[in-house]
Parts: C-alpha cells; sequence; structure tokens
C-alpha cells in the first residue's frame, strides 16, 4: 500500500479522474440541451385516445404525448381523481392537445386508468397557427369564398389544402414586405420630416425661410400621404384575398371548427409521414426556428433576432474593447514607470474582473445610458426629444457596457503575451537603431498578437453568455427591428437588440406556457453554447494562424 | 591542476588547440608585433564610471579601442565588461537604475553629449547580443529591418544590400533559395550569423559582439570566428568573450577586466604569453574565472 503511494499511481489516478469528471460534466451537459432542444423539432405522432376525466365522463382526446409520469394513487386521490381501490401507482400522460382558442388548455394530464387503446389515425393534422399555438384535428373540408371546393375524403384534398397554403403564405409574405420595407421607409421620412419642422421651431429663421421650410415639409407630407394611401388600398386588396380560403376541422370532441387559411403557417399530417419525410420536415422546423423572428410572445416562431443582436453587439463589443485594452495594456507594460503608481493601477484592473456583472449594468445606466446618452441627444437630437435617441437603452450602451466588463480580461492577457517577448529581442531591433515606438510596432507588437487574441477570445466567450447587466441597458424582450438594416446609416446603433440569454430568461420565466416554452429554453441554450464555441473556433482558428507565424519567439 | 582545468575549459569550447597562447592558437604562425601606439583611435574611453544604484560596476576605465581591429575584453562572469561593452552604444540607457559618468568618444565626439541622438548612435554602432534575437519576420525581412527603418523601401536597393550582407556573414549560400522563410527556421549558429548580417546591412562603423559564440556548437563559433576575421577589414570590432582561447585566436587587442577594474590592456600575444599583472596571469592560466 505505501509503495503503492510512493510510486505515484494515485496521483495519476486522482488527476485522470478530475478529468474524467470534467468530460462527463460537459458532455453529459451539452448532451441534455441537445437532446431536449432539438427533439422538439422532430414531427410527432398525434395519437387519439379515449379517456375517463375527474368528473368520470369519457371523452376522447388527441395530441402529441409529451411525456409520461408515474405517481402514487394517494396524489391523484388528492388531486379529486378516481383512482379503483387495490392500485398504489399509476401512469399519467402529459398531452399537448392544442386548440388553446377552443378549450383553453393546450397541455392536459390524463391518467392511464380506465384510458382506451392509443390510436395514430392517418388524417390526424397538426397546424400551426400564427395565433393561439398549434390546433390538431381532423379536416372536414375546404371552402373558397364560403363555398366548399374539396372534402376531406377526395383523393386530392391534401394538394388542395396545400396549393391553398403556399398562396396564403406568398400574400402573407407580400404583406409584410410592404409594410416592413414600403411603409418602413415612408415612416422613416415622415419622422424626418417631423424633426425638421422640430428643427424650424428650436433654430428660429427669417420668416421667408421658415415659410418657404414649411411649404416644403407640408408638400413632402402631402406626397407620402398620398402614396401611403395607394398602398393601403393595396394592403387592403391583400389583406380581403387572404380571408378566401378556410379549412373545417372537427376536433377530438366532434366540434367542427373553421379556421381562416391566412392563419396558418404550416399543416402536416405527422401520423401519415414516412421515416426521411418526418426527416425533411425536422430540417424545416429547425431552419425556420434559426431563422424567423418569435411569434407569440417569444413561445413560437424562431430566434432569429436574438441571434442576430447577440452576433451583432459581440462584434461591437470586440470593436470597442480590443484597440482600449491592448493601449492601455502597451502603455502600463511598455511605457509607463512600474512604481507604486502602476501597481495599484494593476491591482485595480485585475480586481475588476472580479465585479459582479450587474454592477456594471448599473454603472452602464446610470453613467453611459442616462449621463452619456443624455448628453448627445441635448447636443446632436435635440429635435427628437423629449424621444430619447441614445438616452435610452440600445445596442451601443450594451456593446460598451460589455465592453467595460471584458477590458480587464483584454489587459491582462496583452500584458502577460507583452511580459513574455525576451527582452534580446526589444534590444536587438533598439541596436539597429530603432526608437522605441519603431520598435513597438513593428517587432514586439506582432509577436504579442496572439496573446491579444486569447484575450479577445476570452472576452467574447465571457461577453457573448452576459445577461444580467444588458437587460439594464439595451436588451429587450423583443426588439421590432434589426440593428442592421437597409435604411441609413444601415447600423443603427442606437436601437434595441434581442439576446439569446435573455431570450432563454424570458422564455423560460416570462412565458404565458411553460410547457410550450419549456424545448425552446433547451433549443435557445444550445443555440447560444454553439453561437460562443463558433465565435471562439473562429477567433482561435486566427490566433492559432499568428502564433504558426511568430512560432519560436514567444515559447 | 591549472593545465587540466584549461584542457578541460577546451575541450568543452570544442576547439582543438590545448594551449592558451595566442601565437599556438593562430597555428603556430608568428605576426608581426602591434602596439597601441601605432593604431589609428577609434573610440576611446576616458575615466568613465558606472553605477547600477549604489553599486559600482565600472571602476574609472580608460582605454582605446583601434580602428579596423578586433579588440577583445576577458575576464570573469561579473567583471563588468559586457556592461563597457553596452556603454558603447548606450544599451545601459535602457536600465533605469544605471548611472554613468566619465566620457566615451567616437571619432572625437562624446556619444554621451545631450545632442546626440541615440537611435543614430546605434546605427554606426551595431551590436550582436549572446543568444541569437532574430525578429519573427522572414530572413529578407531581418536583414532588411535596420534599412526599412531608415525608409529604405527600394525594392533594388534592399535586393542588393541584403545580398552583399549575407554574403559578408557567410550566410549567402545557405539561404539565398529560402529568404521568405521565417528566420527561426534556421540553426542556432545560422541565426548568429543572420544577426551580424542584419548588424552590418547599416553598415556601422563599430560592431560590439557580446558573446556571440557562447550558445553555439563548435562548428557553427568557427564560422562566427572566421567571419570576425573577415570583417576586420571593413569594421571596428569589439568582442566579449568568456572563453580566452577565442579572444586569442580572434582579437588583436585585449582588455582583461576584473571587479570592475581594467586591470591590463595590450596587444592578445602580449597579454596572453607575457602579462604584465599577476591578476592577468592567474586568470589566464586558469587560477580562477
Amino acid at each position: 500500500m505505501k509503495a503503492w503511494f510512493k510510486s505515484g499511481a494515485p496521483w495519476i489516478w486522482l488527476n485522470g479522474g478530475a478529468v474524467a469528471f470534467c468530460m462527463i460534466m460537459v458532455v453529459g451537459l451539452i448532451g441534455l440541451i441537445a437532446v431536449r432542444g432539438f427533439g422538439h423539432f422532430w414531427p410527432a405522432d398525434i395519437a387519439q385516445v379515449e379517456i375517463i376525466d375527474r368528473d368520470g365522463n369519457r371523452q376522447v382526446v388527441m395530441g402529441e404525448v409529451v411525456r409520461a409520469q408515474t405517481i402514487t394513487a394517494a396524489v391523484a386521490r388528492d388531486g379529486g381523481h378516481h383512482v379503483p381501490e387495490g392500485v398504489d401507482l399509476l401512469t399519467r400522460y402529459l398531452f399537448k392537445q392544442g386548440n388553446r382558442d377552443q378549450t383553453s388548455n393546450d397541455f392536459a394530464w390524463h391518467f392511464e386508468t380506465g384510458m382506451g387503446e392509443f390510436q395514430y389515425p392517418k388524417d390526424a393534422y397538426q397546424i400551426e397557427r400564427r395565433e393561439w399555438g398549434n390546433f390538431y384535428g381532423q379536416p372536414v373540408s375546404l371552402s373558397r369564398n364560403g363555398e366548399v371546393i374539396a372534402i376531406a375524403s377526395e383523393a386530392n384534398f391534401w394538394s388542395d389544402i396545400q396549393e391553398s397554403i403556399q398562396r396564403s403564405i406568398q400574400i402573407h409574405r407580400d404583406i409584410h414586405t410592404i409594410e416592413r420595407g414600403e411603409i418602413g421607409r415612408m415612416n422613416t421620412q415622415i419622422e424626418r420630416l417631423r424633426l425638421d419642422g422640430r428643427r424650424l421651431e428650436l433654430s428660429n429663421p427669417s420668416l421667408e425661410q421658415r415659410a418657404a421650410e414649411e411649404a416644403r415639409i407640408a408638400a413632402e407630407r402631402d406626397r407620402l400621404d398620398q402614396e401611403y394611401a395607394i398602398l393601403r388600398v393595396e394592403l387592403d386588396a391583400l389583406y380581403e384575398s387572404t380571408r378566401r380560403d378556410t379549412l373545417r376541422m372537427r376536433m377530438s370532441d366532434g366540434r367542427e371548427v373553421d379556421l381562416s387559411l391566412a392563419a396558418i403557417v404550416r399543416i402536416t399530417a405527422p401520423n401519415a409521414m414516412s421515416v426521411p419525410q418526418k426527416m425533411g420536415q425536422y430540417v424545416e422546423r429547425l431552419w425556420e426556428f434559426l431563422t424567423t423572428p418569435p411569434r407569440e410572445a417569444n413561445t413560437e416562431g424562431g430566434i432569429f433576432p436574438a441571434i442576430f443582436g447577440t452576433v451583432t453587439m459581440v462584434f461591437v463589443m470586440s470593436i470597442i474593447v480590443t484597440p482600449f485594452g491592448i493601449l492601455a495594456a502597451i502603455y502600463l507594460r511598455e511605457y509607463a514607470r512600474q512604481n507604486l503608481m502602476t501597481r495599484i493601477i494593476r491591482i485595480s484592473v485585475y480586481n475588476l474582473a472580479g465585479v459582479p456583472s450587474i454592477v456594471y449594468g448599473v454603472f452602464g445606466l446610470g453613467f453611459f445610458v442616462y449621463f452619456l446618452g443624455g448628453n448627445i441627444d441635448r447636443l446632436f437630437y435635440e429635435a427628437a426629444l423629449p424621444t430619447p435617441t441614445f438616452g435610452t437603452p440600445g445596442l451601443f450602451w450594451a456593446s460598451l457596457t460589455l465592453a467595460l466588463l471584458t477590458l480587464p480580461i483584454v489587459i491582462v492577457s496583452t500584458e502577460e503575451g507583452l511580459a513574455r517577448i525576451p527582452s534580446t529581442i526589444r534590444q536587438g531591433s533598439l541596436a539597429l537603431g530603432a526608437t522605441k515606438s519603431e520598435t513597438l510596432w513593428k517587432v514586439i507588437v506582432p509577436l504579442a498578437t496572439p496573446a491579444m487574441m486569447t484575450g479577445l477570445i476570452l472576452a467574447i466567450a465571457r461577453a457573448a453568455g452576459e445577461v444580467a447587466p444588458l437587460m439594464l441597458v439595451g436588451v429587450v424582450k423583443l426588439a421590432p427591428t434589426l440593428p442592421i438594416d437597409a435604411t441609413f446609416p444601415f447600423i443603427h446603433l442606437d436601437r434595441k437588440i434581442m439576446h439569446l440569454g435573455f431570450h432563454i430568461y424570458d422564455v423560460g420565466f416570462q412565458s404565458p406556457s411553460a410547457e410550450a416554452a419549456r424545448p425552446l429554453v433547451y433549443a435557445t441554450a444550445l443555440v447560444l453554447v454553439l453561437l460562443i464555441v463558433i465565435l471562439n473556433l473562429t477567433a482561435i482558428s486566427i490566433r492559432n494562424r499568428l502564433r504558426e507565424r511568430y512560432r519560436s519567439a514567444s515559447d | 591542476m591549472n593545465n587540466e582545468r584549461t584542457t578541460m575549459n577546451t575541450q568543452a569550447t570544442g576547439t582543438h588547440s590545448v594551449s592558451i597562447s595566442a601565437a599556438q592558437a593562430r597555428g603556430g604562425v608568428e605576426r608581426e608585433a602591434m602596439s597601441l601606439a601605432d593604431e589609428k583611435t577609434k573610440v576611446e574611453v576616458k575615466n568613465l564610471n558606472l553605477y547600477y544604484g549604489n553599486d559600482q560596476a565600472l571602476k574609472n576605465i580608460n582605454l582605446t579601442i583601434p580602428e579596423k581591429r578586433v579588440t577583445a575584453f576577458i575576464g570573469p562572469s561579473g567583471c563588468g565588461k559586457s556592461t563597457l561593452l553596452r556603454c558603447f552604444n548606450r544599451m545601459n540607457d535602457l536600465v533605469d537604475i544605471c548611472r554613468i559618468e566619465g566620457e566615451i568618444l567616437m571619432d572625437g565626439q562624446n556619444i554621451y553629449d545631450r545632442q546626440v541622438d541615440v537611435a543614430e548612435l546605434r546605427r554606426s554602432i551595431g551590436m550582436v547580443f549572446q543568444k541569437p534575437n532574430p525578429f519573427p519576420k522572414s530572413i529578407y525581412e531581418n536583414v532588411a529591418y535596420g534599412l526599412r527603418l531608415q525608409g529604405v523601401n527600394s525594392k533594388r536597393v534592399l535586393d542588393e544590400v541584403v545580398e552583399r550582407s549575407l554574403r559578408s556573414a557567410a550566410l549567402w549560400d545557405e539561404v539565398k533559395d529560402r529568404l521568405q522563410d521565417n528566420a527561426f527556421g534556421m540553426s542556432g549558429g545560422q541565426q548568429q550569423r543572420l544577426v551580424i548580417a542584419r548588424a552590418i546591412a547599416i553598415e556601422p562603423e563599430v560592431i560590439l559582439l557580446d558573446e556571440p559564440a557562447s550558445a553555439l556548437d563548435p562548428i557553427s563559433t568557427l564560422k562566427i570566428e572566421e567571419l570576425i576575421n573577415d570583417l576586420k577589414n571593413d569594421y571596428t570590432i569589439v568582442i566579449v568573450t568568456h572563453n580566452m582561447q577565442q579572444a586569442a585566436r580572434v582579437s588583436d587587442y585585449t582588455a582583461f577586466m576584473y571587479m570592475g577594474d581594467l586591470i591590463e590592456y595590450g596587444d592578445t600575444d602580449t597579454l596572453f604569453t607575457n602579462p604584465d599583472k599577476k591578476q592577468t596571469e592567474d586568470y589566464i592560466t586558469g587560477r580562477y574565472g
């Protein structure tokens, strides 16, 4: 035993065990969120089953079985359910029944006691709607302008529905283009005119100037109003035409409901799908999740604005933090005299890295948003007041706050990189008649770039995952616009953004339907992790390329 | 006992010479007697005192460095020979606590004068360090670095200077096909010759060598020594070395330093065969150091 301790083997086991433990944690974490999150997009079969409800009535329910759970009979009896004597344990199933507009509870637990056979009718439809969540039911007929044009038993019913849906989706897209594109552009112009008018009032010009300017504004506004009227007519026509087709569906309790195709995103019949078809459907849904904006209080649709917002914010943050951090580190290491003062500064910087991030959020709100932003508004955006432009949380302030948060990381690793460069290289350059700054920029800084990149990688990893300070300085649960678009000045630093981390919080805790939100939380978390991994890998590959170039010098 | 130690030193540095006689080290060929009095002075050190904080590292040094000759500084570790060398191109300026009294005149001009531009001075006094310190750039860019600093960007001029410098440093034939490769890919001996090429590319008047061969294998050492011999036709060379055989082989004049004092300075043959001072004799016969 003693010899075994002496041999050092226990240490190897201990160290190896620690590594194995870490690996299990990481793989387990990623695995859990991957399975839970990405399972959500698989088109599950729709079960139809007869149950006995709490009051002892028989009824038929239809929906996706989300999960099953075994509970003791006592718990069930406490819940007011009728459980036969002699049963100790019983299973209950969580059904995703949808039809929130009709039955009010879209998720429901049903006990296996008295439950009939599970059936999977081939014509069970899962209908994704723009509002009210999913609808589950069996088709009856398709109507156009109130006339039935196809009934469910006909062979070409499915293709008729798909055709109608394609049409309504296309119209919806047109409406979206007009509303977001043309009308959005007009709103910008009208807002600009309003600001022109306001500026005119503030600037106090001569009478004729004022008259001329007012006339110009009025003319412009008239022109825009006319354009808007034309568009409005066009839009009304489109809205009218979306109401052309309706689908009559029968719910599991036998009631029939008319659904307007304008409100339908997608109809699938998962029970009739083969595995390859389901795979296709899976990819389609996943793609939709990654590329479309959310619907219905973030519980449906995609997370594209959140991905976009996170990436944009991280980029703006990097652009701010890199030069500041590197210049500060160069000054501290290369120029500043190493005395008590620099020691104090250095210790302060190191300690900044340990300050809780919410404190940065409070500082960002108080100093950046209210003080800096408020002053910017007073100086440059006076006409827009009292509506704040920069004096309100937004992308720029969020990025700036995160830059402040990650500044110590960049400074520390840059300083370490500079310190690692052998003094002989420095002296070699000086001995050739280079000045200190020439030596710095031509030899030292290129050699330290891998260390700077390391700092930036750590900064990105920290910033992309940060949530708490962002809630105060610019991230919102639903941003109507992206921070980058086609209207001048293209990058809108004053806009509020969505963020994956905050999105997880919002969907997980603020969502009206916890069960509906659960898989989205996992999926969003996985996307966030993947996004950080991708950002890091990009930075790491850049660093490795740099390191290759300056290989042995820094070793 | 002493002889044994010297022999061991010799073997450690890998030369075949056993004796420490300068004449024998040169292969038995006796040279004409040389005298400092006949030489044209390039650099003159006058009453030089150097302090690191409160410690005096150089004590009232007076010597002259003759033009286009090789002058060696020898002495035990910590005797101040490298510090003295670094005074010539003012590398000691980089040390905050370093303080210098006295003068160093190069061509009659005090290099510690306030009007002297240090960068300008260092351009005319090149330096090669103990450990090869190429820049993390290509071989070509390493040699061109000094010229680029002076604003020379013409490809024709640079090509020409790079080739001439590498030829002078006896490196051209080895690297002419891989000028764009990273200098870190070269061997230690090649790197050291590259650093010499880099120093002579800007055509200095004086080249300072701070133990240039101490980190190298015997064959590379030999090449460096041959190179020093070639270079003294065009440059004034000052070399610091731990290795007395090396000093004896390459130098024309040798200064022996001990504890910050210049003990003895004279032509190499005399100093090694017939030193004036007891301390010098003790050192070169291996009684200490």
